[in-house]
């Protein structure tokens, strides 16, 4: 038992540990040591990894492959936007090595709540590029049954939490998850993903604070990609970046080269260990830039300039894998074109199967929004079939099943 | 930073007000000042059984507990509940569960809230506590747009049933703006959402009895509930409560009295308001009410109301919360849609001004027995 006293030449404060000093010294960025930032992948391509088992040929080919997989699909869906066949797209474009990265070094066990810019994760644990499809046209395989906006993907079979659009509301709710998975005494832990500008928001405050206090197994990710929509991190923060922050809240922190595959999947690696072993959280910023629009209702040239995006693309995380799996002798041009041209033919084909799939029936409209239906909503599901059967010519009724 | 200091501050003070005030108050009697009501103790044997005195701190107290031990996956956390909660319905929890399953957390609401989604995510039973009704603003962003909607946007995949909320709502007597707001309307409508897409349930309380098994009922219902709890009646509202593990139906009203002249609708302190009202209306004007605790905010028992309304032709509907947009709003809307032919004056609304809730003009603000006499025998002579 510790007995406090006013007279003590030693600080005797609750919940801070230090000491006295009897210079006035403010703390900031001139005598605070940034945070570095970890990379592996070195512009020589002559990176020597540590031994790791699962980063066997096999395995470094798929996530290359996923990378790919992800910027295609974007490309192709990006342009069906354009001709107005989907109402809503978002790119990933320069996030694929945080995205593939972290989602290899986690389990299925594990959890995943994400904002929305990380359909790369639920592509690697095995989502079907029909789902993705599915989703997007709200057709009558939905999982999520039409009812959201496009990107807004979840599979309870991969683990991974449906998206919502408000941001940030997904940190604390990954935490009391972790905190569920602490009780349950599992062997996993939850990975929750959120951009730089999601942690301007108060529930992101909540989720750090809480993790730490409770002491949850949570792996914090942020994508720092400079971009808010049009908000640069200049005008987000003003200190050392998200970094900065973790230790401020007593979490174990790590800066990472977003555009790094490797460095992204061993620093989530240690992450996921550190959580696991300790019951703590991790926070990891993975700095990267963001070289798509914001979404497909943003034109990104209103606010950046070409040049800066242009700089950022011939970074592409995707250039420096390839380069590495080359001097491994594992990739080679050839192979690259086909793996292209068979996604591109992979995709196209989903999308047309989905687009051609009608909508789920009207009558899911109601359902879910309570485990029962209760009375009151009933009542108007009845209301709005009667009024179907009157005015039925006005509305779309034969893009909809007639099979509940 | 000061300011926000300083609010914390006001903030615990108030805290303390209202659990020293309660330190003297073993009735309404030596109340600080009086409460605006009488209770009546609720008569209704819902459960065969052996039955305690408890108050209603205490019943809720004893419902946590039984479903602590009935489920080990099953939590109590929130700002200062593990010594005991500042209204004392967490007591003795910790100690008998452990500070793995009755904790506090950093004061956060919108954290609390997050966070006990994310265990009802997780398959936890997740009983939070936000200490004041009016500090549950701060996580109306996770409450309506996420634990509402989790299910219907997930297509079902996922959900955040297993989410029980308890917030202590209503007059206290001295809580001023922020120790007594009834923010059920909020929660009972989302605004720029049809009202269907509100995936609560709400109930209020009106006393020890219904506490404890409203409370057990939210824990098993598989959709979020909120539960808003009186909190003058913390102490003063004293039952003979079943010991055993029982259930109130949600969604489900309940007549207190029967009568056939008029029908007073209300909710958690106000059903005992109208209950003294009855008295009074029976021994001045000679005539019966039908007094009627709705219990469930969302979803209401229109059937139990409308069915009432149309036997007396006469309906009340008397809230704490203010008039414009309260819940009360949707019963007289409902009513005049249902029963128009029955009606034999307007629906009236006796309800809390549409001000801020005021200090010292506390009793000018609320729809007090007075105020609602008044209403009820304008509404005979119609």
């Amino acid at each position: 038992i510790k007995y406090y006293s006013t007279g003590s030449s030693e600080p005797q404060f609750m919940g801070i540990n230090n000491t006295f000093t009897n210079s006035i010294q403010f703390v900031n960025a001139e005598n605070y040591e940034p945070i570095p930032i970890y990379r592996i992948l070195e512009a020589s391509q002559k990176t020597k990894l540590s031994e790791d088992e699962k980063l066997n040929e096999v395995y470094l080919k798929k996530m290359y492959c996923d990378m790919v997989t992800i910027s295609v699909m974007d490309k192709i869906m990006y342009g069906l936007h354009r001709q107005g066949r989907i109402s809503f797209y978002m790119t990933n474009t320069g996030e694929e090595a945080v995205q593939i990265g972290s989602a290899t070094a986690l389990t299925l066990e594990d959890t995943i709540y994400a904002q929305y810019r990380e359909a790369g994760v639920l592509l690697h644990r095995g989502q079907p590029l029909a789902k993705f499809m599915n989703q997007c046209f709200g057709n009558c395989e939905d999982d999520g049954k039409g009812r959201q906006m496009p990107v807004h993907y979840g599979s309870k079979e991969l683990n991974f939490m449906t998206i919502s659009s408000p941001l940030t509301t997904q940190l604390p709710q990954a935490v009391g998850a972790a905190y569920a998975f602490k009780l349950d005494k599992k062997n996993a832990c939850v990975a929750c993903y959120f951009g730089e500008g999601a942690t301007s928001e108060g529930d992101a405050h909540a989720a750090f604070n809480f993790a730490a206090t409770i002491s949850c197994p949570v792996i914090f990710l942020c994508r720092n990609n400079g971009y808010a929509i049009s908000t640069p991190v200049l005008e987000q923060f003003k200190g050392d970046g998200i970094a900065a922050k973790g230790p401020a809240y007593g979490i174990n922190t790590i800066r990472v080269d977003g555009n790094d595959v490797l460095a992204m999947y061993y620093a989530t690696k240690s992450a996921r260990e550190f959580c696991i072993k300790q019951k703590k959280p991790v926070l990891i910023e993975a700095m990267t830039y963001r070289i798509g629009h914001h979404s497909t209702s943003d034109d990104s040239t209103a606010y950046r300039s070409v040049d800066e995006v242009s700089q950022w693309d011939t970074h592409l995380p995707l250039v420096r894998f390839r380069l590495y799996l080359e001097s491994l002798g594992l990739w080679c041009q050839k192979r690259e074109q086909e793996l292209i041209d068979s996604i591109k033919k992979e995709i196209f084909h989903a999308f047309g199967e989905a687009e051609r799939k009608s909508k789920p029936h009207w009558r899911n409209l109601f359902t879910d929004v309570y485990k029962e239906i209760p009375d009151h909503i009933r009542k108007q599901m009845n209301l709005m079939e009667k009024h179907l059967e009157e005015f039925k010519e006005h509305y779309p009724l034969s893009s909809f099943t007639h099979t509940k | 930073m000061m300011l926000g200091k300083l609010s914390t501050r006001l903030r615990r003070a108030g805290r303390k007000l209202l659990l020293s005030s309660g330190e003297f108050s073993a009735g309404p009697k030596s109340h600080a000042r009086g409460t605006h009501f009488k209770y009546f103790p609720c008569e209704k044997q819902t459960v065969v059984g052996e039955t305690q005195k408890l108050n209603m701190y205490q019943a809720i107290n004893h419902g946590l507990s039984i479903a602590l031990e009935n489920n080990p996956r099953s939590v109590v956390f929130g700002e200062d509940v593990a010594f005991g909660g500042v209204f004392r319905c967490t007591m003795d929890l910790k100690n008998r569960f452990g500070t793995d399953r009755v904790f506090n957390t950093p004061l956060c609401e919108q954290g609390i809230a997050g966070f006990g989604i994310g265990l009802a995510n997780a398959g936890i039973s997740a009983i939070a506590e936000i200490q004041f009704a009016d500090y549950i603003f701060p996580a109306f962003d996770q409450l309506v747009n996420e634990a509402a909607k989790m299910r219907y946007r997930s297509g079902s995949m996922f959900d955040c049933g297993k989410l029980t909320i308890r917030a202590p709502c209503g007059a206290v007597g001295h809580g001023g703006l922020y120790h007594s707001q009834s923010p059920e309307a909020y929660f009972a409508h989302t605004p720029g959402l049809k009202a269907s897409r509100n995936a609560f349930f709400i109930v209020v309380p009106r006393g020890a009895m219904h506490a404890k098994g409203l409370l057990l009922s939210c824990i098993d219902e598989p959709d979020p509930c909120i539960i808003f709890e009186p909190k003058t009646l913390y102490r003063i509202a004293i039952d003979e409560v079943p010991v055993a593990h029982y259930k109130i139906a949600i969604g489900k009203a309940e007549i207190v009295r029967s009568g056939d002249a008029v029908t007073l609708v209300g909710w958690g302190t106000q059903v005992h308001v109208l209950l003294e009202v009855a008295d009074l209306v029976q021994e001045k004007l000679g005539v019966s009410c039908e007094v009627i605790d709705l219990v469930s905010i969302l979803p209401w028992d229109a059937e139990l109301v409308c069915k009432s309304a149309k036997k007396t032709g006469r309906v009340i509907v008397a809230h704490e919360a203010p008039m414009t947009n309260g819940f009360g709003a949707e019963i007289a809307a409902t009513i005049q849609a249902e029963c128009f032919l029955h009606l034999e004056a307007p629906v009236q609304r006796v309800t809390g001004w549409d001000c801020p809730f005021p200090h010292i003009f506390e009793l000018f603000y609320l729809p007090d027995k007075w105020r609602c006499f008044a209403a009820v025998r304008d509404s005979l002579k119609y």
